[in-house]
């Protein structure tokens, strides 16, 4: 089975003879990923767990041995001066990397006890469960309420009525209904910039994902839009596991749970974020959060 | 205290200002060169040809040589044809080509793009000719008494618009932003999803645009038609027979030695302009997004 994108995953038994078993072509292949998400409700108390991940962009060594475990229903907040791997990290976690030309990606990323590099997993499903919000608002150029629908109308949802549905759900779970209820059918670019990204938001929540990876989501907002969106997602994180790269400290000691200090392609430091805002044990972390670089 | 008199320029600042007034005067001088070649030619052709514009023109076809009256009928319909019958050879590969030179930045599509290029400057002469020799002639050799057709014309004319259309495509979805694609991608979109639904509508306009500086250009051409759908005094519509197009009766009138056909190829030269003017209006009417005008 030829990959462009290769993967060296740890050694594991259980899964290795998993993949055979595909490779054979056997019928007991899918019996095996049953299995697979039993052991995934064995050690469920890590959403995300990444074991020696080191990402290179064709030559340059992006990320270094980077390890963590990311807990469910939390929000998990990546900082570190620019060009430190955090963007990069957060998208090796819905393998929006592999669109990178020379992108590849040596170690393991386990979501829910899944191995998200492994062959035989479908990135359009895995992005339909780790939905993302990028940094600056994107807005399809379509309607608000067809930039809601396009992502469960992709997944086969048509009923008109539970579109309807699932709209008003959204909007209402990202606070923007109140403010968009009697203009559904306008562009979405008539939003301001603060509205677009909640609507960005209200479109990954539609298709029903559990962890939602944010890209610095309030950096081309104003202070009052990133003051809405830290409150939803303090809302959000009942239901769904976090994870913000920021470059703005103070939203990572506001919002997160835990956090974790990126320097140069590595994780220098991942703790609970009052640990690491009040006592880091490492010095370049110290300096970080302190202002003193970065 | 800051005074809000003029201050008195330096030499510095008057060159600067010298400098400035010259170069808007010449980019305003070239602008009108450009626009006054436009309106005389549009000038010349509506003066001349205008007075010959009648419903004749539109509804009967050509009169044996010698004897004046008759019209370009034939010419109009075969202009049509042609026109639609490369679209339909040359707009599909054309697009997806586009598409694919985005999609794939491999060697092969760098490959591609280079032999588009050197297409995109290949007489269109010499574009008739290669139709000439893999259409006209085999075609000749297995039915005799049937060589020219409408059907070799627009494969010669499909051809000249594939790089065209071509490379405005893949120039405008490229500039399509990445951001849209990652948004739709990052909802679990397929590639071909993203392309069908996110990235074709974004750039309909820009593709639209090549799409009718494609058809305008064939529209005007005569020389890959001589030896391919060849012109023909009749009505026709049948793809396998030599058909007329516009651009031949124009020549063909211009050279002849009689006025009145000196006329109709002035009046032709008008309807020529009309057809391509209210194909590019009608498309742009039609496929006009109303609700979202997008910044």
């Amino acid at each position: 089975m030829e990959r462009s994108f290769g993967v060296q995953t740890n050694v594991d038994t259980a899964r290795l003879n998993i993949s055979t078993d595909v490779l054979a072509g056997s019928p007991d292949a899918l019996a095996g990923s049953t299995g697979l998400q039993d052991e995934a409700n064995q050690t469920i108390q890590s959403k995300i767990e990444a074991t020696d991940v080191d990402f290179y962009y064709g030559s340059f060594h992006a990320l270094n041995k980077v390890n963590i475990q990311v807990k469910p229903r939390n929000v998990t907040a990546l900082i570190g001066p620019s060009g430190c791997g955090k963007s990069t990290f957060l998208r090796t976690l819905n393998r929006m990397n592999d669109l990178i030309d020379g992108a590849k990606v040596v170690g393991s990323i386990r979501i829910d006890g899944q191995d998200i590099y492994s062959p035989n997993i479908d990135v359009v499903g895995l992005r339909k469960r780790v939905g993302m919000v990028f940094q600056k608002p994107n807005p399809f150029p379509m309607s608000i309420y067809d930039n809601i629908t396009y992502g469960p109308r992709l997944h086969g949802t048509t009923n008109r009525k539970q579109l309807d549905e699932i709209v008003e759900r959204t909007l209402k779970g990202s606070a923007l209904w109140d403010e968009v209820k009697d203009k559904l059918k306008q562009s979405a670019f008539a939003l301001s910039g603060g509205q677009q990204q909640r609507l960005c938001i209200a479109r990954v929540l539609a298709v029903e994902p559990d962890v939602i990876l944010m890209d610095e989501p309030c950096s081309a907002l104003d202070p009052n839009s990133t003051f809405r969106i830290e409150q939803l997602m303090e809302d959000l994180k009942a239901r769904y596991t976090i994870v913000i790269v920021t470059h703005n400290m103070q939203q990572a000691a506001r919002c997160s749970q835990q956090t974790g200090f990126f320097l140069r392609g590595e994780l220098k430091e991942y703790g609970d974020t009052s640990q690491i805002f009040t006592n880091p044990v490492q010095k370049e972390t110290e300096d970080y959060v302190s202002g003193r670089f970065g | 205290m800051t005074s809000l008199d003029k201050p008195t320029l330096s030499a510095y600042q008057i060159y600067r200002r010298v400098a400035n007034l010259w170069m808007i005067s010449l980019t305003c001088l070239a602008t009108l060169l450009a626009l006054g070649a436009l309106l005389l030619v549009l000038s010349y052709v509506v003066k001349s040809g205008f007075s010959s514009l009648n419903l004749n023109i539109f509804t009967t076809d050509p009169t044996p040589p010698g004897s004046p009256g008759g019209g370009l009928r034939n010419a109009i319909a075969g202009t049509l044809l042609l026109i639609g019958m490369a679209s339909v050879i040359g707009l599909p590969l054309g697009i997806l080509g586009g598409i694919y030179q985005i999609e794939s930045r491999g060697r092969f599509a760098t490959t591609v793009r280079f032999f588009t290029d050197v297409l995109n400057s290949i007489p269109s002469i010499v574009i008739g000719l290669f139709v000439y020799v893999v259409v006209v002639v085999p075609t000749a050799q297995l039915h005799p008494g049937q060589a020219y057709s409408a059907f070799a014309g627009s494969i010669a004319l499909g051809i000249i618009m594939i790089p065209t259309v071509m490379r405005t495509t893949e120039e405008i979805l490229s500039l399509v932003p990445t951001a849209l694609m990652e948004a739709s991608l990052a909802l679990g979109a397929t590639r071909f999803r993203t392309m069908w639904s996110i990235v074709l509508p974004a750039a309909r306009g820009g593709i639209i645009t090549g799409v009718m500086l494609a058809m305008a250009r064939i529209a005007g051409e005569s020389a890959p038609l001589l030896f391919t759908s060849f012109g023909n005094n009749l009505f026709n519509l049948n793809p396998n027979k030599a058909t007329a197009a516009l651009p031949l009766s124009i020549y063909f009138g211009a050279i002849s030695s009689y006025d009145y056909l000196h006329n109709q190829a002035e009046a032709g030269a008008i309807i020529l302009i009309l057809i391509i003017f209210t194909m590019s209006l009608l498309t742009r009417f039609a496929l006009r997004n109303k609700a979202l005008q997008g910044k």
